[in-house]
């Protein structure tokens, strides 16, 4: 019992750093429309630059601070370069074009980021405490270990998805982002200039992929395969739904602990490596079932 | 610009809508609209804006399912028809927003319309030749025939994307036509048209009920054109008929005229 | 004044059906296949043959199925390599299991058997669009790389999982040498584009080109957007099944699983993107581009007499790859065919300006 509660509070961590990358994907959508194939890319850069700057700063009196601010500059940046060269002049096409355009974007990342960045493993130390912790002594023998940076992702998760879901439902700019993923032309009849809420709209979700690559680089170092990690966030984005926030929470969730539990019970039968395409097949069922999410909407095409 | 109703031969009842009701979860869109439409007449549906009236072309269509009421079409009733269903069956149609195939030419989306007259196998259109081919030429030939009618040979291998609005309603029509319907909905033929291209499409359209006998249900906001083109007409207002007539007798309802005017009723 | 139509009036339907109607166009078709069949093996190296022919006529055949799917149909897949290796896999497969087949016949079967997986992950596809698909045909891509790596059967229980191909043979000629594989590559190249341009030139392609643009419009005309979908899928994954297979045997030889991965995917998808959706010719430019770039970015600091590592080289690879898409995506979507086209444009009226 105690095994199995282990297993799913994994999974459960695990899914929280899915959530995460999710998040990024269901901002962008969720404001713009567009299917953001770059999101992993952007996890990968936003943490390769933050922790080659913190190996430079070394020397300063806070060199985590200093990387920060200055990685989040840099996001900034990325949002603007992308929203002029990319999004604008594509600004009519249809969804399939700007995915494609997104594709080639996670190119240019991997390759420049790793270009000027180097391609090696980095350890990323930001301080996030690393004991493991033993929760639930009173009902199980032994109680269960609970990676303490694990629980930290979880909160700094929890966090970030509260913040996010106020920052649309109550401010005048998550209106207005709201607005332009509905539709860009009648948000721009009413005077939303789409051009400034896109590079807010990648801004955000260049920051919530910085914070994605902080906590997945403190668990497993910073390296080129978290940019294949970010693939996995599409199945989550399945089942959660394209545009809601609580749903690439709860996906995130459901696929992590899934991909655990398979591996670990099924997994032995089966020669392993379950877990690279679990995610995957669980999202083509919903397909059939429920193509919307769990938390999506319908759409209903007027002729 | 018109031809004496009474001239054309208007056969018995072709299509029946019995107490047809839509709704889109709280916006009542039908409500409880009957009327039925004759064999090779023009019948008009007018309206102000938001009566409703493209959803009951896309009812009639199977585009939309209603969710109270009944369509009869040719003696057989159906409630939930698919659109490719009413396409066999013999409905063709145009749309109010153009929905031809941007990405090909004009001659390439009139072929589009004898799709269902095709029936080469799949082996024979790999490589061309036999059924495939001599079909492919015959269907180009009924297709030349329809384009020399609505004059547009000088724009066959035009994309369509390419074209003027009033060509591409054209091209929209000719497709429609390609298909040989019984039964023609032309849901705004005219809209956005200068006089000179609603001459035409009036007479395009005259021709079409003379010539091939199709009987046609219109959707259209210039009167005159109403006036002169159709044989009967139904007024649709909030989803609800309030007329159901002759031209001129449609003319004369004072529902119909209060609903155009705005009063409150 | 070289390339004119005026003086050549059609007069049957037939005529103008024809797909090569102009007869400069007939002359510069005819020129190209004596080109290929007969200038291009007598003059090329080992290498060249080996290297950037032999591998660019595979992927195009690949490319061409995936344009199909994606330009003609409008239908994003992702899955490319998987069903690359279902054909190659399938063609292995039978001529271990089954000696006496040949192993062309086995290409063919093997087409049939990736027509069948492409079917069974197409069936959801029914349903969605877009993102959706794509995410499907993802899945396809991992599992089926993760089936060809962990179930032995396939690789007839090998175990170190790379596994060797017999040598292709016709009647009593061993397709052994680059001038043969060459030849045998290009004749199914073009056979399987004369199906590819029949199919699209009819009721079919016909079919699945008013899918992609709006297919309401074509249900209320009586096409099937799910049979169109289908079928788009079924030969799409036909094509590149047989590429698979191809690949497998002729240019690899021998092969692991990594060889169909994701990459290869995104690969002819790019192909596809910067050749032209929705152009057999295309196909044909797109694969010819990306074959030939990675080899000319890493001779480029040679000639440039600069020294970049090899790592670098990949990365900028990466970055020029994407910016390509980008741009193409931006200024010319339907590709370096649509330039192609404009050239021929410009061509009519040379040596005129206007």
């Amino acid at each position: 019992m105690g095994f199995f509660l282990e297993v799913v509070l994994g999974g459960l961590m695990a899914g929280v750093l899915y959530s995460l990358v999710a998040l990024g994907f269901v901002l962008i959508f969720k404001a713009s429309g567009v299917f953001n194939f770059a999101q992993g890319a952007m996890v990968l850069f936003a943490a390769l630059t933050l922790v080659r700057l913190m190996e430079i700063l070394k020397e300063t009196f806070s060199p985590f601070l200093i990387a920060l601010l200055l990685t989040i500059a840099v996001m900034i940046a990325l949002a603007w370069v992308i929203e002029r060269l990319v999004l604008r002049p594509l600004v009519n096409q249809p969804g399939i074009s700007l995915f494609m355009a997104t594709l080639g974007i996670s190119y240019v990342l991997d390759g420049f980021g790793q270009a000027v960045w180097g391609s090696d493993v980095y350890a990323l130390d930001v301080g996030i405490p690393k004991r493991p912790i033993v929760l639930f002594e009173s009902m199980v023998p032994g109680g269960v270990l609970v990676p303490s940076e694990d629980l930290a992702a979880a909160l700094i998760a929890g966090l970030l998805v509260l913040g996010l879901g106020v920052f649309f439902q109550r401010t005048r700019i998550g209106r207005a982002l709201r607005a332009v993923a509905d539709d860009h032309q009648a948000a721009q009849s009413v005077g939303i200039p789409l051009n400034t809420i896109w590079v807010i709209v990648w801004t955000v979700a260049g920051l919530v992929a910085l914070v994605a690559g902080i906590v997945w680089g403190s668990k497993l170092g910073v390296q080129f395969s978290l940019g294949l990690v970010a693939l996995k966030a599409l199945p989550v984005l399945i089942l959660g739904g394209f545009e809601s926030i609580v749903g690439a929470v709860v996906g995130g969730l459901i696929i992590g602990v899934g991909e655990k539990v398979s591996e670990v019970y099924l997994g032995p039968a089966v020669g392993g490596g379950i877990e690279n395409w679990f995610a995957y097949v669980l999202a083509l069922l919903f397909l059939l079932v429920r193509p919307e999410g769990l938390f999506g909407e319908r759409h209903i095409d007027r002729v | 610009m018109s031809t004496a109703p009474s001239q054309r031969h208007i056969g018995d009842v072709l299509l029946k809508l019995d107490g047809i009701s839509l709704a889109f979860g709280g916006v009542k869109a039908l409500d409880d609209v009957s009327f039925e439409v004759r064999s090779h007449e023009i019948r008009a549906i007018i309206g102000p804006n938001g009566a409703g009236k493209s959803s009951l072309l896309n009812v009639i269509n199977g585009v939309y399912h209603p969710s109270q009421g009944a369509v009869t079409y040719k003696g057989t009733t159906y409630r939930q028809m698919r659109p490719h269903e009413a396409a066999r069956r013999g409905i063709a149609r145009t749309f109010q927003n153009i929905a031809l195939f941007k990405g090909m030419t004009v001659l390439d989306n009139i072929m589009t319309g004898r799709t269902l007259k095709m029936h080469a196998g799949f082996l024979f259109q790999c490589l061309y030749f036999g059924k495939a081919r001599s079909e492919e030429l015959a269907h180009r030939r009924k297709v030349e025939h329809i384009i020399d009618f609505l004059q547009i040979e000088h724009i066959r291998k035009t994309p369509v994307g390419r074209l003027a609005y009033g060509l591409q309603k054209r091209v929209e029509l000719a497709r429609a036509l390609a298909a040989e319907p019984e039964l023609l909905l032309l849901d705004e033929p005219m809209a956005g048209m200068n006089l000179e291209e609603k001459e035409d499409m009036c007479r395009f359209i005259l021709d079409a009920n003379d010539e091939f006998g199709t009987t046609i249900v219109l959707i259209e906001h210039d009167m005159g054109v109403v006036m002169d083109l159709s044989d009967r007409v139904v007024v649709l207002d909030y989803g609800r008929k309030i007329g159901d007539g002759s031209p001129d007798e449609v003319r004369r309802n004072q529902a119909v005229i209060d609903a155009y005017l705005g009063v409150r009723h | 004044m070289l390339y004119r139509e005026a003086g050549q009036f059609k007069t049957t339907y037939g005529a103008d059906q024809a797909v090569f109607p102009i007869r400069q166009d007939q002359l510069f078709i005819a020129l190209w296949l004596a080109v290929g069949f007969v200038l291009v093996p007598l003059v090329s190296s080992e290498y060249l043959l080996r290297a950037i022919l032999i591998p660019f006529l595979i992927l195009a055949l690949a490319a061409l199925g995936l344009n199909l799917l994606v330009g003609y149909c409008g239908q994003l897949s992702l899955g490319t390599g998987g069903f690359m290796a279902v054909g190659a896999y399938a063609a292995y497969n039978l001529c271990v299991r089954i000696p006496a087949l040949n192993p062309l016949v086995a290409f063919l079967l093997a087409g049939g058997v990736s027509t069948l997986v492409g079917i069974a992950f197409g069936i959801p596809s029914l349903r969605i669009k877009g993102y959706y698909l794509a995410v499907a045909t993802l899945a396809a891509q991992f599992f089926l790389d993760w089936v060809f790596s962990r179930v032995a059967w396939f690789s007839n229980n090998t175990p170190s999982g790379s596994i060797t191909a017999p040598p292709v043979t016709l009647f009593e000629l061993t397709f052994d040498t680059p001038v043969k594989k060459y030849s045998l590559c290009l004749s199914i190249l073009v056979l399987f584009a004369a199906v590819a341009k029949n199919l699209v030139r009819g009721r079919i392609g016909r079919a699945w080109m008013a899918t992609r643009d709006m297919d309401v419009a074509a249900e209320i005309i009586g096409i099937r957007p799910m049979y169109a979908k289908l079928s788009a899928f079924a030969v799409s994954s036909f094509f590149i099944g047989v590429a698979g297979g191809l690949w497998a045997f002729v240019h690899l030889g021998s092969w692991e699983p990594l060889a169909f991965d994701v990459n290869r995917s995104f690969s002819i998808l790019f192909m596809v993107i910067i050749g032209g959706l929705g152009s057999i010719l295309g196909s044909f430019l797109g694969a010819a581009f990306i074959t030939v770039l990675p080899l000319v970015l890493n001779q480029l600091p040679q000639w440039l007499g600069i020294s970049i590592s090899t790592a670098m080289i990949s990365h900028l690879e990466a970055m020029i790859f994407g910016c390509l898409i980008v741009f193409f995506l931006i200024v010319e979507p339907l590709g370096l065919a649509r330039l192609w086209r404009i050239g021929k444009e410009k061509l009519r009226l040379w040596p005129f300006p206007y």
